[in-house]
């Protein structure tokens, strides 16, 4: 070959890279290994987490250990839809193409809103997303109202955004578990470009959309709503609720956890908002021969594009992660999909009642829950965490992570992987763990200790 | 129903009433009326009109779907910027481990060391490379890493007292650039690319000044050519306070051989699914880690994970540390794309130190030797490489003269090559080169397989001379023909309608 390019060497090549930009040794990297060697490596890593094999998982908080169907695993793994890129030629990208184009019907039916983009990285940074395309929307508006029962990382991530395109954020604290509708219709004025609210929010609490989106309607902000995908199959959709926006975390959708990715992040809004929506969308046309097709459809809101004038600068995004959710959905089906959502209903209905009962546990706050849902312990939560995780219980979320306010606070989430014995076990071990804690303390911290603001 | 008809039928047109695959588990639990336990006005009435098959027809439906798509593992995809690299499946089984794979984000630290450690060893490994000493794996994709550099450059910048505006970068950077530009609220300015395809100087030097918050550039650039003034650039900008940002969609022109941190870059973004192996799945996941260097490491994303030795002899543990007081932030929920971390660790492994740089050696060499075949055939009259030099890891063609001689368009040669069983190369871009083509052959192509492509390309171009027509009406043997992408934009169709 070098001869054809009329070179002695391939270090000739490399001349053009000035000699003291060189490397002048190898990388301090380990030699290569074989395949066998580095599975070995690999799977001795692995070893060392403790995963939902392992271990009874009750954590969520936006992430849920469901159940993947096998068919998910082996059309993903299929080559034409693993090593593709991003479907640029549409003649020989059908596949792909109008598997978005289903995906985006299956998001458009659960929001029961018209229009859904082909998908964002993952839940927290959609909402970013979300304020921005907010922001041209209402004409240059930069204030964002946001309620506390929003994902912490999403609310941490609009924050992170909006020192760059900027935003003003004002957060409206949580009452019983619920947006505080009073103070969130207070802080709602004209210069907001969104009201930002997650139903079921991080407590679990299914907040009533409706009613609080109400103030963003007067006030001409769009109305922004973080969803779990899983639970719409029982919960009115955001679109019922007056949504411009509806979006959130697609991983409970054929997603595995891998310890948070990538799964990726759904985007659905009105019509109206088609033009400034972020990420790729399908659509179907028709080829020269007025056969059906379809390709990346409003092209020019996209960087390749527009470059600055781009509604957005997302480019590689999680396609893959998509098509595992419609196949997922078509798995589940009509019937399923709505089986599911209330197979956890009423599981979770269960446990908080089955644990609320556990001496020393009471539930964090009354409002209705769909998966999951708050607990407060009447001593120290890491404790008694590690006490479960010796009995092969991740018991759940500890709130104190993220709300000071909820110290004694634990979050559950409920899969349908999560069995009635599982549940009766987990409230076994509970008890166990709250009694022995309290055993060791002082008397007047086990009654009527000081709470959080529920 | 054509049998054309029949293959195009979407999962909702297969639908049909009562059919189902899964079976879900008994409930176990009590099950009264859902009302009773979730007042009716936040019900659901209606349920979402998913489609109703059963999963051998799921099967069959995706797998015919698949078949309509031309992937990396089937033939040549010499996309340039996009590094279309063999993606080894070893690392797909590792990722599946269910310790990876079932690990939950939200696990406490300690049980999961295997995940934190796996996080620590790739920053390191990328740090190596990069030649700067702090890594940050959060962001989700290049983009997101651009983003993240400018933030981190805006909080840079206001830490010493300063609010910046602009942010350069030639005229052949990555759409992305500008776009991340004015997500993160800095103006863009472009910069002028000199005769010889660098960033021109002298029209640099006119646009530096003490409002230049930061230079984004690709180095090998887009047009595949290494900018031999980097160290120039690099005292320019620092010499005004700005900081200097790597785009390293081309990082894998170099692995081993060079490093941005020794050219002065302050940020660098590698994308892994380009020159670190991970499937690019039809458009993502990816991931778009950031090194960094000391000055900048203060704002990097928030939780860190950090090694802390344990002083008694015992193994070191991993912690996420989220006490960083000047930190940009999160950029994402939990701790990034961590399934793409395994696949890019495993293919690190195997290739390992010598394997990293052969490989950027022969991705170098497959460039050079295509671009050499190609001009030597037809192409060298119709499609003359733009800047003629020894190129990096990609080049770039002009279809000009093929325009003009032979009438056929980039566009149409594209459409033609569809035909010879080859993805077409990146079109009309970078948009300085008329009627561009960006190839990008890797180095996982083998010398038949890039002979034939320029076989491929050569047999079009005289096919072309005869019958410009040929390729004017191409592709013939795809699935679909031509696709009509301004009515897909005019009138956009973006779901099922339902009768």
């Amino acid at each position: 070959m070098l001869p054809a390019i009329g070179v002695d060497s391939i270090d000739e090549l490399f001349a053009q890279i000035p000699d003291s930009l060189r490397l002048d040794r190898p990388p301090a990297l380990p030699a290569g290994m074989s395949e066998a060697e580095v599975y070995e490596r690999l799977a001795e890593l692995a070893a060392r987490n403790a995963d939902c094999e392992q271990q009874v998982c009750f954590l969520g908080a936006g992430m849920y250990d469901h159940y993947v169907p096998a068919i998910v695993d082996a059309i993903t793994q299929r080559s034409e839809f693993l090593t593709p890129y991003t479907p640029y030629q549409p003649e020989i990208s059908q596949g792909g193409l109008q598997a978005m184009f289903e995906f985006q019907t299956m998001m458009s039916e659960l929001t029961a809103l018209p229009v859904s983009n082909a998908g964002l990285y993952e839940g927290p940074s959609s909402i970013a997303s979300a304020a921005y395309l907010a922001i041209g929307a209402t004409k240059g508006r930069r204030r964002f109202v946001v309620s506390r029962g929003v994902h912490p990382h999403s609310r941490e991530t609009l924050t992170t955004y909006g020192a760059g395109f900027g935003a003003e954020i004002e957060e409206v604290g949580l009452d019983g578990g619920l947006t505080d509708a009073g103070a969130l219709a207070a802080a709602v004025d004209g210069e907001t470009a969104a009201v930002i609210l997650q139903s079921p929010n991080f407590l679990g609490a299914i907040e009533d959309v409706a009613s609080l989106g109400a103030a963003a309607k007067e006030h001409g902000a769009l109305l922004v709503v973080a969803v779990d995908p899983m639970t719409l199959g029982v919960l009115r959709p955001p679109g019922e609720c007056g949504a411009d926006i509806a979006l959130g975390e697609g991983q409970p959708l054929g997603n595995r956890l891998d310890f948070g990715g990538p799964s990726f992040g759904f985007f659905c809004g009105s019509e109206e908002l088609i033009r400034k929506m972020p990420g790729r969308i399908a659509g179907e046309t028709d080829d020269v021969d007025g056969r059906r097709g379809f390709v990346l459809a409003l092209q020019t809101r996209e960087q390749h594009i527009r470059r600055e004038k781009a509604t957005h600068n997302i480019c590689t995004a999680q396609a893959l992660n998509a098509l595992a959710a419609t196949i997922h959905l078509a798995w589940l089906g009509r019937q399923g999909f709505r089986e599911l959502g209330e197979l956890l209903v009423r599981r979770t209905a269960y446990a908080r009642e089955r644990l609320a009962a556990v001496p020393g546990v009471e539930p964090l706050h009354g409002a209705p829950v769909a998966r999951e849902f708050a607990l407060r312990l009447a001593v120290p939560v890491e404790p008694v965490l590690e006490r479960c995780a010796e009995r092969g219980i991740a018991a759940g979320y500890p709130l104190g992570r993220d709300y000071p306010e909820y110290e004694d606070g634990l979050l559950v989430a409920i899969t349908e992987r999560r069995t009635r014995a599982q549940i009766d076990a987990l409230a076994e071990a509970l008890g166990a763990a709250v009694a022995d804690a309290r055993g060791d303390l002082p008397v007047h911290i086990t009654g009527n200790a000081p709470r959080g603001v529920g | 129903m054509s049998r054309q008809d029949e293959a195009v039928l979407t999962i909702f047109e297969r639908s049909r009433p009562g059919r189902r695959a899964a079976a879900l588990p008994a409930a176990e639990v009590p099950e009264p009326p859902l009302e009773e336990l979730i007042p009716a006005q936040l019900l659901r009435e209606a349920p979402p009109r998913l489609p109703e098959v059963a999963e051998p027809e799921i099967v069959r439906h995706y797998n015919r779907l698949s078949r309509r798509n031309f992937d990396l593992d089937t033939g040549f995809y010499p996309l340039g910027s996009c590094t279309m690299k063999h993606n080894p499946r070893l690392n797909e089984r590792v990722a599946a481990l269910p310790g990876h794979a079932r690990l939950h984000p939200a696990q406490e630290p300690k049980r999961a060391q295997g995940a934190l450690e796996l996080i620590w060893l790739l920053q390191e490994s990328l740090a190596e490379i990069c030649g700067l000493p702090h890594v940050s794996l959060q962001p989700s994709a290049g983009s997101h890493g651009e983003l993240a550099g400018l933030l981190l450059t805006r909080a840079f910048h206001a830490d010493r007292g300063e609010a910046r505006h602009k942010v350069l970068a030639p005229d052949t950077s990555h759409g992305t650039n500008p776009a991340s530009v004015t997500m993160a609220g800095f103006e863009i300015v472009k910069v002028a690319t000199d005769a010889r395809g660098g960033v021109d100087m002298d029209d640099l030097r006119t646009k530096v000044d003490d409002d230049v918050a930061c230079l984004m550039l690709t180095n090998p650039n887009t047009l595949g050519l290494f900018d031999e003034n980097i160290a120039e650039i690099a005292a320019l900008i620092h010499g005004v306070g700005g900081t200097l940002y790597y785009d390293g969609a081309n990082l894998n022109a170099v692995m081993g051989h060079s490093r941005p941190g020794d050219m002065g870059f302050d940020i660098v973004h590698v994308n892994l699914h380009k020159s670190f192996s991970q499937p690019h799945g039809g458009g993502g996941p990816g991931a778009g880690p950031i090194a960094v260097s000391e000055r900048i490491e203060p704002f990097l994303p928030r939780p860190q994970v950090v090694r802390r030795e344990s002083g008694n002899g015992s193994r070191p543990h991993y912690e996420l540390d989220h006490e960083r007081p000047k930190s940009i932030g999160r950029l994402r929920g939990f701790q990034g794309n961590f399934g793409v971390f395994v696949r890019s660790y495993a293919y690190i492994l195997s290739l390992g130190a010598d394997g990293l740089a052969e490989a950027s050696e022969t991705a170098v060499l497959n460039a050079n030797y295509l671009k050499a075949r190609l001009s030597a055939g037809r192409a060298g009259k119709h499609l003359p490489v733009a800047f003629e030099r020894h190129c990096m890891h990609e080049f770039v063609l002009s279809g000009r003269p093929m325009k003009k001689e032979l009438g056929i368009t980039t566009l149409d040669l594209a459409k033609r090559l569809l035909d010879f069983g080859f993805h077409p190369p990146t079109v009309y871009f970078p948009l300085l080169v008329e009627e561009a083509l960006m190839i990008e052959p890797t180095e996982t192509e083998t010398k038949e397989s890039l002979d034939s492509f320029a076989a491929a390309i050569d047999q079009i171009l005289a096919e072309a001379e005869q019958d410009p027509e040929k390729a004017r009406q191409a592709p013939y043997t795809t699935p679909v023909r031509r696709l009509d992408e301004v009515k897909a934009t005019r009138r956009p169709v973006v779901r099922q309608r339902f009768a």
